[in-house]
């Protein structure tokens, strides 16, 4: 009796072990979808609701999506008039075309930055190369937010930079530094290098010095030879560092609202205005919402070529 | 004009097509290469033979521009190029990974150094057809290097390398990625061209048949030197030393006394059993103690006594290799030495075993003039 319960259990044991083993893979992939689910679309829809709400002044500040009324069904309330506000007002469409355009510029100075220093390390040999990467990771070992501080330190009136040059007599009086559109470059610039560095190290390690060497042996002088062979070979580390520099800057609030003070528009420091300040939440999700909006296009775009690369490589 | 000759190195005072002098290259403390001079003649195969690490490829690269050399010269076709950079050379290279461009079509890999040079797009297009037809490829031109075999990307490195009509090629192990059976092929279509085009090929590689089959002459390296250069048949027939006769084919060594000398055959000892041996040289003294070598092919193996033979030896089969078209024995002989020996297989056997089988008792004979002394 008890050995049969005991071969029951095992024949069920034995059966639970071919479910896992043959479902294993959908269990792991599940453990990081259900991590996305919870974390960022459940977040997302609900962001996406109040975007479509009416501002109230009560708690919450918003008009509820459902409406209980004498019917069986609850009416649905919508409204795009969010939407509408942030077209008919053009501080919104200015702050998104400031915030595009200081993300770009940020994202090529990063690359012109960035590129010769990649270069540099994946040319570097032995222990070099991994001193020269640590160091590149090195300041995420402190908080980004002091980080920035010390810049608000170094470039203030009374700052380093300016004692500095004041002691040099290259200036008699101290220049504006802080709290200009420069200081935003600066700080942003310095944050996302590594985010630059990174991938472009990664595709540039892999890359074959003879290619390089065939392109002078059939007679490309160095200047030819890079931009005939070293930079389409490298695209794919350029596309990924400037897509992980750009849309993380394009939403950028920490770097203009300290460096930055009231002088610079970015969507950021807007959607930060309208939450705390207006206290109009459906507005603020709205900008929310649009800025993902214009960000998803450039995201698309990346994992498209990121896949025809893949699909080229097997 | 010294290709008149089809062997101009042969000839005393020919000019040399490219001209290598006292020519060393140092990495650090290491010595790559190491103070060599070589002349090499228009339209030659050239082969540079060696082990790892011998310094071949660096001396490859610093004929192609891509090292600069420590200390020596380097003259192609009467002009000093030992500082010319790589892109105002005219030398080619094939690069032992092929190193083709994969974001271009083969056409336009091909087309790549024409239009470096700014040669104009009807006869780009047209040359580019000429290579793409020389190396059986016109169908891939469209083609990216990743949607082609092993063979073709070979085929497209050699065009590539080739469009620009080079004074000098050089090649960095051309067959090295290749299977056995397209290795042999692709050696005889290398070797046409280079006949057809007349261009001098400078080949590297580690692999001696290969160097043997396609080379006008040889030069073998080791530790950054030349140790021996000539044609095939000569480092064959005449190794400067045990390490070449082992490292070219395989050779039986046996340590020797000369004892007497009478015109061009001496009698020499084997220092281990006091057996006497009869050996064609022109050059030992009496009292020289080199060392005997004979290749495995040039002993006669037989049942019977090989009387006709000037030497002769008996042993015991300890192994027998059979490779089809012919058999390795490796015999336990009388001396106290194991003897290699390679014989044809001319009689298909019939009924049970081979001839000659395992632990059969054998003799071995060769004549004075099949084996050679070596002086180291």
């Amino acid at each position: 009796m008890a050995e049969s319960t005991a071969a029951v259990n095992s024949g069920m044991l034995s059966r639970l072990g071919n479910w896992l083993q043959a479902r294993w893979q959908s269990i792991i992939t599940a453990i990081p979808l259900f991590w996305l689910l919870l974390f960022f679309l459940a977040p997302f829809f609900i962001v996406l609701k109040i975007s479509v709400a009416e501002s109230l002044i009560a708690s919450p500040p918003f008009s509820s999506l459902f409406e209980w009324g004498e019917g069986l069904l609850p009416s649905v309330s919508v409204t795009a008039e969010n939407y509408s506000y942030l077209w008919e007002d053009d501080l919104y469409v200015r702050t998104y075309l400031s915030s595009l355009k200081i993300a770009s510029i940020s994202t090529l100075l990063c690359l012109l930055v960035g590129y010769p220093i990649a270069y540099a390390i994946s040319r570097a040999d032995g222990a070099m190369r991994y001193i020269l990467l640590f160091l590149v990771i090195l300041p995420f070992w402190t908080s980004f937010l002091l980080r920035v501080y010390a810049w608000m330190g170094l470039l203030a009136d009374q700052g380093t930079f300016n004692n500095l040059l004041m002691w040099l007599g290259v200036i008699e009086k101290p220049i504006r530094l802080l709290y200009t559109q420069f200081a935003v470059y600066v700080g942003i610039v310095y944050s996302y290098l590594p985010f630059m560095i990174l991938p472009l190290y990664a595709n540039m390690e892999k890359l074959d010095n003879s290619m390089q060497e065939a392109a002078a042996d059939l007679g490309a002088r160095p200047a030819a030879g890079f931009f005939t062979v070293t930079l389409p070979l490298t695209a794919p580390g350029i596309l990924a560092g400037c897509l992980l520099v750009f849309i993380p800057a394009t939403g950028e609030f920490v770097i203009p609202d300290l460096l930055g003070g009231g002088n610079v528009l970015m969507i950021g420091r807007v959607l930060y205005g309208e939450f705390n300040s207006n206290h109009d939440w459906p507005v603020a999700s709205a900008v929310a919402i649009a800025l993902l909006i214009v960000l998803v296009l450039p995201m698309m775009l990346y994992h498209r070529v990121q896949a025809r690369n893949a699909e080229q490589n097997t | 004009m010294t290709q008149d000759s089809p062997y101009p190195w042969r000839e005393e005072g020919a000019t040399p097509f490219i001209k290598i002098e006292g020519l060393s290259k140092r990495f650090g403390s290491f010595t790559a290469v190491d103070d060599v001079s070589l002349d090499i003649f228009k339209g030659e195969l050239f082969g540079l033979l060696g082990g790892s690490g011998c310094g071949k490829t660096t001396l490859l690269r610093m004929l192609a521009g891509f090292e600069t050399p420590t200390s020596g010269s380097i003259f192609i076709d009467g002009a000093d190029m030992t500082h010319v950079p790589p892109y105002e050379r005219p030398v080619n290279m094939m690069f032992q990974s092929y190193a083709l461009f994969p974001h271009m079509s083969v056409e336009k890999n091909i087309a790549y150094g024409l239009k470096r040079d700014g040669v104009n797009r009807s006869e780009i297009s047209d040359r580019v057809a000429e290579m793409l037809k020389m190396v059986e490829l016109s169908e891939f031109g469209r083609r990216k290097p990743s949607q082609l075999s092993g063979g073709q990307r070979q085929r497209v490195a050699l065009a590539r390398a080739l469009v620009k009509r080079p004074k000098v090629l050089l090649l960095d192990e051309p067959l090295a990625a290749l299977d056995k059976r397209l290795r042999e092929q692709t050696q005889f279509e290398l070797m046409n061209i280079q006949d057809q085009l007349g261009v001098t090929f400078v080949v590297v590689t580690h692999d001696q048949e290969e160097a043997m089959t396609l080379s006008t002459r040889i030069a073998v390296m080791d530790a950054g030197r030349f140790i021996q250069i000539g044609e095939p048949a000569e480092i064959y027939e005449n190794p400067a030393s045990s390490f070449i006769a082992n490292f070219i084919g395989s050779a039986n060594l046996l340590p020797a006394k000369i004892l007497e000398r009478h015109g061009g055959v001496a009698v020499l000892e084997h220092s281990g059993s006091k057996r006497q041996f009869k050996v064609a040289t022109d050059s030992t003294q009496v009292g020289d103690t080199p060392t005997l070598a004979i290749r495995p092919e040039k002993i006669l193996i037989d049942k019977a006594p090989l009387n006709q033979c000037d030497n002769q030896l008996q042993g015991t089969v300890r192994e027998v290799a059979y490779l089809g078209k012919i058999s390795t024995y490796r015999v336990e002989t009388d001396i106290g030495e194991i003897i290699e020996v390679t014989a044809p297989n001319q009689v298909r056997p019939t009924g049970v075993g081979h001839k000659i089988d395992w632990d059969d008792s054998v003799h071995l004979g060769w004549n004075a003039d099949s084996a050679v002394l070596l002086a180291e």
